[in-house]
Order: structure tokens, then C-alpha cells, then sequence
């Protein structure tokens, strides 16, 4: 049996008093796509966040890949690495905001380039190269020197996406990549990440598109007040629901 | 209801302000004053300021205040810089350090500081480097190292740093934590997501203001003609404590900081347009998303 892509065991997370994670564990396979659904305020982009160590969990423990994200295992005790140690098990996994976050300085090209050419010191040309493949396949080739300014919504999510895929992650986690488009440019995103999922890409994957979470989750992992209230195939947990709370939840977001 | 309507626009007319003309003769009346008074008083000395004006030890002590402004700010920029990093830091010590530094020197005159600094050998007469009552490596008579112009230099840089801190720092806060986080994620290391993607685009906020800054640190260089740094003022004083042309010799002084900070002044308006107009992708994207759900 292969090490699952993420495992997280009894992972709990405070603001100050505020209990934002309890008890969170869930697994992703390699090359499945977990989708998190769950009302506002459950702790969905607190956990996701945790997974690549933008946020310190409080208890617990969170792997990617096997071996865990901003911590050390030493004399049973986990010490929190340094920044630079973080940074290099963060560049394997890529992540996509809800505001997309481009550097709005710097061209599409240059968005995707940087990160490659300054963290695994890829040569220009071949980083280049590699940017239009990766902009082929978002479907942008012919936006390449635009600013993010001057890009719609739904294509600077596109070059989020391929920016984060320069690094050649194993893992993509994604935060609410349509909530901040308008309704007309949501399928151009969810149409790149079926592709991705269908690549063989292992993805955990925040979303309100439940049509989404149909057609492309594994699993379904159904959060409220920072729990998993429930997880399991998307035909059982969108379709069938065994908790009150799921059945709740989706009746006001299907309506 | 049919409204008919005009088949030709209607000619506007604006309304004449009429306070602006006696206003005009007032202040057309006041400049005739002043510009008499500067002509006809012959204690002006006229021929006395067209004589020094490019006289050499003048030209000379605007070089020298040229230089200074452009070595204290660049020690002002790369200190202030550091300190705002470190007030952002977020550790304790180190924000604590940096914010005292910016009280104290934003507390005090520059004066005050300058005449301190100068005389400094009074309470170290000699600086060594080493272990606090150990061992001393390296030692030297404090009267060698603080010169007028190292004075004058740290003296106004040091001073300096702790308003560009405040600068830097504004702009730094207002790049907003997405971009941060946005960097952290892809791998970038704090050195990179600093100088790759937050101080870029920081100098949108940070360049108007340094650009005061660059003039106000021209005029203050004056000051350190009380520590005898032949800058432009003090040039000026070693000519006139001999001849007592004071005044012509404080015009002339004057003529040269106007033309000085004129220059400044269009190069700053140059380089804000350059900055508003070229770099297009620095400017908030124009239309935000708007969340659905
Ligand atoms: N940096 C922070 N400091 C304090 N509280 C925070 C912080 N970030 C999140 N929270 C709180 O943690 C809780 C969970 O937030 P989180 O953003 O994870 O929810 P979410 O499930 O992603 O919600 P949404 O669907 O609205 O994005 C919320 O109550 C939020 O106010
Ligand atoms: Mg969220």
C-alpha cells in the first residue's frame, strides 16, 4: 500500500479562544480529488491552509506525501521548522486562491516564470518554455504578456492555476477557485480542473459547485463548526446524506 | 406630452467672476512693490551676488551639498528600509528596537543630533572594537574617525532613516497579505517574496513621499555648516565673515537651492507620471471581482 497523498490525524486549530479545526482527520489517496463543502465559517480555508503550513495547526498531525509540512519529528516532539525548510516541502504543493492572488507587477508569463527560475533556479529559456506549455494548456497561449489587470476574472484564475502547476506539484489544493467570478466564467476554471483531475492529479478542493463535487470527487467531505460531519462518495454524501446536518446544508445550497 | 426639442444645441455662457479682477490688481500691485524694493535698495548689492554666483568655493559647496544629500539618503533609504522590515518582523525584540530607533530620532532636532554626534569624542575619545572589558582587536582615536563629513554623513542618514522607516512601512502595508501568502505558497523564500514581490510593488506608495524627502534633505544640509563642512551655506558664511556682504551672499546661497530643488521637483512630477502611467500592471485591478454565491 502507497502512502496516501495527504493524512490528517486529530488536527485541531484556535484563533485565540475561537476553535476553528477539532478533530480533522481525513486521507487523500494519490491522484484523488477530495472536494470540502460546508457553510461559511466552518474552518474549510482554515484547514486547507494548514495543509501547506500558512496556518500552524494546535494539535495533531498533518502529512503531504508522508512527511509533514512545517514540523520535524524529533525526541517525540514536533518542532516547527524554520521558513526556509517550509518553503522547500511548500513548493510540492501548489495552491489556488479565491482572489486568485497574481502578482499584478509582473506579466502572465513572468507570474508562472518566477517561481521556478527563482526557488529551483530553472534556466530562463526552459522555464519560458515550459510557462507557454503550461498557458497552452489553461488555454491562454495568446495572453502571455498581458498584465493581470488586464485579464478577466476567470482567466487570471486560469494563470493561478498554471502558475501553481510550474512548480510541478504532487498535490493542488484549491480554495474557493469560482466563488469570486461571475456566473458566465466559472466553467472556463472548472473545465481546467476536470482536465487536471483526469491527468491524474491529486487534488483536495474547496467548492460551493456541488455539480462539480458530483462529477469529479472521490470523496465528499462534508464540514461544520471545524468537524467532518460526514465524508464519503459523492452519490451517498450530495445524494443520500446520513447526517441531518449534511441534508440541511444541502437543501439550502441546491434550492 | 411632447417636449419640442432645440434642433441646435444652445450656446452656453459662463458667468463672469468678478472678484478676480480686483484681485489681479492687488496682486500685480504687491509684486511692483517687491520687485522695487529689490531693485532700488542698493544694500542688496546686486553686482556682489552676480560676482559670487559662480565663484569657485561656491560652486564647490554645492557640489559638496549635492554629494551629501545623495550619500544620506541613500543611507536613509537602505536603513529605513531594514527597520521597516524589522518593525514588521513580528518579533518582539526586534520590532521593539527598530521602534525606539525611529522615537529617537524623530524625537529629537537634527541639530541637536548633529552637534551631538560631532562631539562624541568627548564621551568615547577612543573607539575600539572588541569584548566589553576584554580583549580590544581594533582601536583608534575617536577625533580621526569623526571627521565633519562622516558626521555630517551618519549624522543626516541615520536621522533620515527614521522617516523613510515610516515611509517604507506604509508601504508596505499596503500590499495586501494575499500576495504574501500567494509567494509562501509557491516556495519563495522571505528574501524573494520581499524583494520579488512586495517592495515593487510598495514603490508606487513609497516614491512620492521620498521625493519630499530628497528636498527637505537638500535644504537641511545646511545645518551642517555648524560643524565647519564646507557645504553651500558654509561656503557662503566663510566668504561673508570676511567681507560682511551677508545679504548678497545669502541670496546667492538661496539662488542655488531654488535652482537646486527646481530640478528636483520636475524630476520628481517626471517620475510619478512615469510611474502612474508605465508600469500598468502595478495599478489595482480596475474592475474587482465581485463574490457570488
Ligand atoms: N486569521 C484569523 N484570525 C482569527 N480568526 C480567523 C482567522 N481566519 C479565520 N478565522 C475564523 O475562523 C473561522 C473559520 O474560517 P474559515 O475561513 O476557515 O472558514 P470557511 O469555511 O473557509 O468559510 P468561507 O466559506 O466563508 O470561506 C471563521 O469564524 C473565521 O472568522
Ligand atoms: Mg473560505
Amino acid at each position: 500500500m502507497t502512502t496516501p497523498m495527504v493524512e490528517a490525524w486529530h488536527v485541531s486549530k484556535r484563533f485565540g479562544s475561537l476553535v476553528v479545526l477539532r478533530d480533522v482527520s481525513l486521507v487523500v489517496p494519490e491522484g484523488e480529488v477530495h472536494c470540502i463543502i460546508g457553510p461559511s465559517g466552518s474552518g474549510k480555508s482554515t484547514f486547507l491552509r494548514c495543509v501547506n503550513h500558512l496556518e500552524q495547526i494546535d494539535e495533531g498531525e498533518l502529512r503531504v506525501g508522508g512527511e509533514l509540512v512545517g514540523y520535524e519529528e524529533r525526541d517525540g516532539r514536533l518542532h516547527e521548522l524554520s521558513y526556509r525548510q517550509t518553503a522547500a516541502r511548500r513548493s510540492r504543493i501548489g495552491m489556488v486562491f479565491q482572489q486568485f492572488n497574481l502578482f499584478p507587477h509582473l506579466t502572465a508569463l513572468q507570474n508562472i516564470t518566477l517561481a521556478p527560475s527563482l526557488v529551483r533556479r530553472t534556466p530562463a529559456a526552459q522555464s519560458r518554455e515550459r510557462a507557454m506549455q503550461l498557458l497552452e494548456r489553461v488555454g491562454l497561449a495568446d495572453r502571455a504578456n498581458a498584465y493581470p489587470m488586464q485579464l478577466s476574472g476567470g482567466q487570471q484564475q486560469r494563470v493561478a492555476i498554471a502558475r501553481a502547476l510550474a512548480m510541478d506539484p504532487e498535490l493542488m489544493l484549491f480554495d474557493e477557485p469560482t466563488s469570486a467570478l461571475d456566473p458566465e466564467l466559472v466553467g472556463e476554471v472548472l473545465q481546467v480542473m476536470r482536465d487536471l483531475a483526469q491527468q491524474g492529479m491529486t487534488m483536495l478542493v474547496v467548492t460551493h459547485e456541488m455539480s462539480f463535487a458530483r462529477d469529479v470527487a472521490d470523496t465528499v467531505i462534508f464540514m461544520e463548526g471545524g468537524r467532518v460531519v460526514e465524508a464519503g462518495p459523492p452519490d451517498e454524501v450530495l445524494v443520500a446524506p446520513r447526517e441531518t446536518r449534511t441534508r440541511e446544508f444541502l437543501a439550502r445550497v441546491l434550492r | 406630452m411632447s417636449s419640442s426639442r432645440p434642433t441646435t444645441p444652445l450656446p452656453v455662457v459662463r458667468r463672469r467672476r468678478l472678484g478676480r479682477v480686483p484681485a489681479m490688481i492687488v496682486v500685480v500691485l504687491v509684486a511692483t512693490l517687491i520687485v522695487a524694493a529689490l531693485a532700488s535698495n542698493p544694500r542688496f548689492e546686486w553686482g556682489v551676488v552676480g560676482e559670487y554666483l559662480f565663484s569657485p568655493s561656491i560652486v564647490q559647496g554645492a557640489g559638496v551639498t549635492v554629494g551629501l544629500t545623495v550619500v544620506a539618503m541613500a543611507i536613509g533609504i537602505l536603513l529605513g528600509i531594514v527597520l521597516a522590515v524589522m518593525r514588521q518582523s513580528g518579533g518582539v525584540i526586534l520590532s521593539a528596537a527598530a521602534g525606539l530607533y525611529i522615537w529617537f530620532f524623530r524625537g529629537t532636532p537634527q541639530l541637536v543630533q548633529l552637534i551631538f554626534w560631532y562631539n562624541i569624542g568627548a564621551l568615547y575619545p577612543k573607539l575600539s572594537l572588541g569584548v566589553p572589558f576584554g580583549p580590544q582587536w581594533f582601536s583608534v582615536d575617536a577625533n580621526d574617525v569623526v571627521t565633519p563629513l562622516a558626521t555630517a554623513i551618519f549624522g543626516l542618514g541615520l536621522n533620515e532613516a527614521a522617516y523613510m522607516a515610516e515611509i517604507v512601512r506604509a508601504g508596505l502595508t499596503a500590499v495586501g497579505p494575499g500576495q504574501r501568502e500567494a509567494a509562501a505558497a509557491l516556495g519563495l523564500s522571505r528574501w524573494h517574496s520581499l524583494t520579488r514581490i512586495v517592495l515593487p510593488q510598495a514603490m508606487r506608495v513609497i516614491v512620492p513621499p521620498t521625493g519630499n524627502q530628497v528636498i527637505s534633505m537638500l535644504k537641511s544640509t545646511s545645518l551642517v555648516s555648524v560643524i565647519a563642512l564646507a557645504e553651500l551655506l558654509y561656503s557662503a558664511q566663510s566668504i561673508y565673515t570676511r567681507t560682511f556682504q551677508t545679504i548678497p551672499l545669502l541670496i546667492v546661497v538661496s539662488l542655488w537651492y531654488l535652482a537646486m530643488t527646481t530640478v528636483l521637483t520636475l524630476g520628481q512630477r517626471q517620475l510619478e507620471r512615469r510611474l502612474n502611467s508605465g508600469a500598468r500592471g502595478l495599478r489595482p485591478a480596475a474592475a474587482a471581482p465581485r463574490p457570488h454565491e
